[in-house]
């Protein structure tokens, strides 16, 4: 016997019955435990299988892109696939969907459970960046949960601003400005401070606050503010002039805020959406914001809540740009 | 350091086990069983129960798409799955009671594995013969005769394990609607798939496992030797009377004999391939068998029968007098299981009567968790989920509590308001509601929601929170 042979001689250690590995350290031998042979036989069948499928699947990288695969069959297909299904599905609700007026999904169960399942989706994929996630804004992006409607809250209304946005360039879009009094000079900041006063009490829940035209800035809202925002401070829709007697506050309602508002004047932005979005998803969007919490029922024309209340006929003295908010007829459609 | 250590073996290989056909009292209780409980599991999906017409019909059901359970008078859902639990805990109970009494009667009578390698083996005995045949058949060369006979015998295991999965697939849908679309051909994938993987299984543990799953998979098989005491009935050779056992020639006196003649008929009957005369053993599922084999060897040789007897440990001991008997039943042993028995019992079906038909859960909003409206109120946003477990379409009218001046609104399609909240019959229905109240910002306020059903007056309370300030 060759001393070769001699150590490939199979030792079997007497204790534990089990081959050694024929390796020794310093006395020491390793018991040899192979890998379970079902286990091994896997592993080959697996990398017999994993043949098959390169020649089938797109797999090994190549110079310009990977190999093809005979199947013509990858993820991108296999996905097409499936989102073809899904929309086949959907096509059955959006064909129904789409002739139906705003009255005729409020009034059919499944129609609404459509359009706020894709208004929920969509919502946050477009909307929930600047309006939050639960739709509860932010400063400078307004609270769609509330009913504080700056140009509307009837479907209607939440449709038209989705289709144009506001000061989004579109030629219907909503547009508004305020005058920065301070920065433009039109007021001198104590006069602003004074008008600040002014706004803050209107909005005040405090009892014991005195009659609104006592105070000190009653004069300068008449005479700078009251033409859009109406004497009494309550707004105007058509103007998209916020009421200013709520206790919500677009742009923070700490003295701080309102003076910056007054002072430098504000003018938030929202993308006009019907160059983005199709029209059932506008739809299913105007039904979900109005869903919210806030909406508003739909009205014959808009209704000016500026006119004056018979509790408040001394305050329809005329004053600075009355006439300029009168209702604009009833083009509004 | 001994050489026998490399005989060390961990696993006991499988020996062919071929129970020889027996018959007498036990054999017989044992087909009257086999019967009752292959026509109770075959033929109870196919049982109609009228619910109305708005719930499923089928007397056992278990609806996992729907999330029901039905059976005849009873019904489940998904959140009283404890009744559920209690019912195993009652099981278990009962088997841990019966044996305490009986020893293991579940395993040799009612327990699926025998039941279905009984039958397995007796298909395997009409094809291929008594014990010896079996035996020869098996263990011989490959011949067309014995290509045949195996492949008839795998053919019939693979039929009975395809009816024993299609069956249990009909617990879990409507029965006839599937049988219906097997008949044309219109079975969906799903129920293949599990009809596949049951007549596998069935056919696997019932044609192949068989013993083996009572010896090394059964976990009860290895507690039920907990519930063993000295006074419970077991299946004993008795040790006294038939030892010194031997061989008996006719006319030859018993004298310095015992009554064993070692004919080894208890062992060539037993499905488990153990020898009871070797004393109570794990692998004894307590079938009987041996005890009409062993009878009906006593018979031919004319000594009393009963050499092979259900009796206790006790009765083993002191021979097979009565008296050690007298207080097998009331011990403190089976005084414990019955009564932790009957408290169980009085809590699972106090559960399933007391159950209430309208259950409601109120899911505060978490974004926003409140609004602050113009007008200075605050609003809260909850999602109701409604429970109607009648079996008719109920209205339902829903109230606030808790908070001063709080009004609800419903949030929805069509034409409802807290008053006519609809809820289709053995459904849930879920409404978007908003509470809003002239209350100033202060902490949470609890809020308790009250549904009351416009037609019975049943009512359900559930408590909530009503937020009004940023926490």
């Amino acid at each position: 016997m060759t001393e070769q042979d001699n150590k490939h001689k199979i030792e079997v250690d007497k204790l534990s019955g089990v081959e050694t590995t024929g390796h020794e350290w310093d006395g020491l031998k390793e018991l040899n435990h192979p890998l379970p042979r079902w286990w091994l036989w896997i592993l080959y069948v697996s990398i017999i299988w994993s043949i098959g499928y390169w020649i089938v699947y797109p797999s090994w990288p190549i110079p310009g892109g990977a190999t093809k695969g005979t199947s013509g069959e990858t993820q991108f297909t296999a996905l097409k696939r499936s989102q073809n299904e899904i929309f086949l599905r959907q096509q059955v609700y959006l064909n129904k969907f789409e002739g139906a007026s705003f009255e005729a999904i409020m009034n059919d169960p499944e129609l609404y459970a459509f359009a706020m399942a894709g208004g929920r989706a969509m919502f946050k994929d477009n909307c929930a960046t600047c309006h939050g996630t639960g739709a509860s804004g932010g400063k400078g992006y307004p609270n769609l949960n509330d009913d504080d409607w700056l140009w509307g809250g009837s479907l209607e209304e939440i449709h038209a601003t989705l289709l144009h946005g506001i000061r989004s360039g579109d030629e219907d879009a909503h547009v508004s400005q305020m005058p920065a009094f301070g920065k433009e000079k039109l007021l001198t900041s104590i006069e602003v401070n004074t008008l600040t006063d002014y706004v803050l009490a209107m909005s005040s829940r405090d009892q014991e606050k005195p009659a609104m035209d006592t105070l000190a800035g009653h004069k300068l809202f008449q005479t700078n503010c009251a033409s859009c925002h109406a004497s009494n401070g309550q707004g105007d829709r058509e103007f998209g002039a916020p009421n200013l007697t709520d206790g919500i506050w677009l742009y923070g309602g700490e003295r701080g805020d309102v003076y910056e508002t007054i002072y430098n004047s504000r003018a938030g932005v929202m993308p006009a959406w019907k160059d983005r979005l199709d029209e059932n998803t506008l739809r299913q969007l105007a039904v979900y914001v109005h869903q919210l919490g806030g909406g508003e029922e739909t009205r014959e024309k808009p209704i000016l809540i500026a006119v004056p209340q018979e509790n408040d006929e001394k305050d329809t003295t005329p004053v600075d740009g009355e006439e300029e908010r009168k209702p604009q007829g009833t083009d509004n459609e | 350091m001994s050489d026998d250590s490399e005989d060390i073996q961990l696993f006991k290989k499988q020996e062919n086990i071929y129970p020889k056909r027996v018959s007498g009292l036990f054999r017989n209780l044992k087909w009257i069983v086999m019967g009752v409980t292959l026509a109770i599991y075959y033929l109870t999906p196919f049982v109609r129960w009228d619910r109305g017409e708005h719930v499923p019909n089928q007397a056992v059901l278990l609806d996992i798409v729907n999330g029901r359970a039905y059976w005849f008078w009873f019904e489940l859902w998904p959140q009283e799955v404890y009744i559920l639990t209690g019912i195993l805990v009652l099981a278990a109970i009962a088997l841990f009671f019966v044996t305490s009494l009986f020893g293991r009667v579940w395993c040799g009578y009612l327990c699926f594995q025998t039941v279905w390698t009984d039958l397995f083996v007796w298909v395997e005995r009409i094809i291929q013969g008594d014990r010896n045949k079996r035996k020869k058949l098996r263990e011989g060369p490959w011949t067309w005769k014995k290509i045949y006979k195996l492949a008839i015998t795998h053919f019939l295991w693979i039929v009975i394990s395809w009816f024993t999965a299609g069956s249990f697939v009909l617990y879990f849908t409507d029965a006839p609607t599937l049988v219906r679309s097997f008949i044309d051909l219109n079975v969906s994938t799903t129920v293949l798939g599990f009809i596949g993987g049951l007549t596998f299984s069935t056919y696997l543990m019932a044609g192949f496992a068989r013993e083996q799953v009572c010896t090394f998979m059964c976990p009860y098989a290895r507690f039920q030797s907990a519930m063993f005491d000295k006074d419970t009935l077991i299946i004993g050779y008795d040790v006294k009377r038939g030892e010194p056992r031997g061989k008996h020639k006719k006319g030859e006196s018993w004298d310095d004999k015992g009554h064993c003649i070692s004919c080894t008929a208890c062992a060539q009957v037993c499905p488990m391939g153990i020898d009871i005369r070797d004393g109570l053993q794990m692998d004894c599922i307590a079938c009987g068998l041996c005890i009409d084999a062993c009878d009906d060897i006593m018979d031919k040789v004319d000594l009393p029968r009963g050499l092979i007897r259900y009796d206790t440990e006790n009765g083993f001991e002191h021979g097979a007098n009565a008296e050690s008997k007298t207080n097998v039943i009331f011990r403190p042993r089976t005084a414990y299981y019955l009564a932790i028995l009957s408290v169980v019992c009085i809590i699972v079906f106090y559960a399933l009567f007391a159950r209430s038909m309208l259950e409601m859960t109120v899911l505060h909003d978490r974004n926003p968790i409140f609004v602050q409206l113009s007008g200075g109120d605050i609003r809260n946003g909850y999602e109701v989920k409604i429970l109607n477990k009648t079996h008719d379409h109920r209205e339902y009218t829903l109230g606030v509590d808790g908070v001063d001046g709080a009004e609800i609104s419903v949030n929805t399609a069509g034409n409802i308001n807290e008053n006519t909240l609809v809820v289709h019959a053995n459904s849930v229905g879920q409404y978007r509601i908003f509470v809003h109240a002239p209350i100033k910002p202060s902490q949470p306020h609890d809020i308790i929601f009250t549904i009351t059903d416009n037609e019975d007056g049943t009512a359900y309370e559930y408590k909530s929170v009503f937020i009004s300030k940023r926490p």
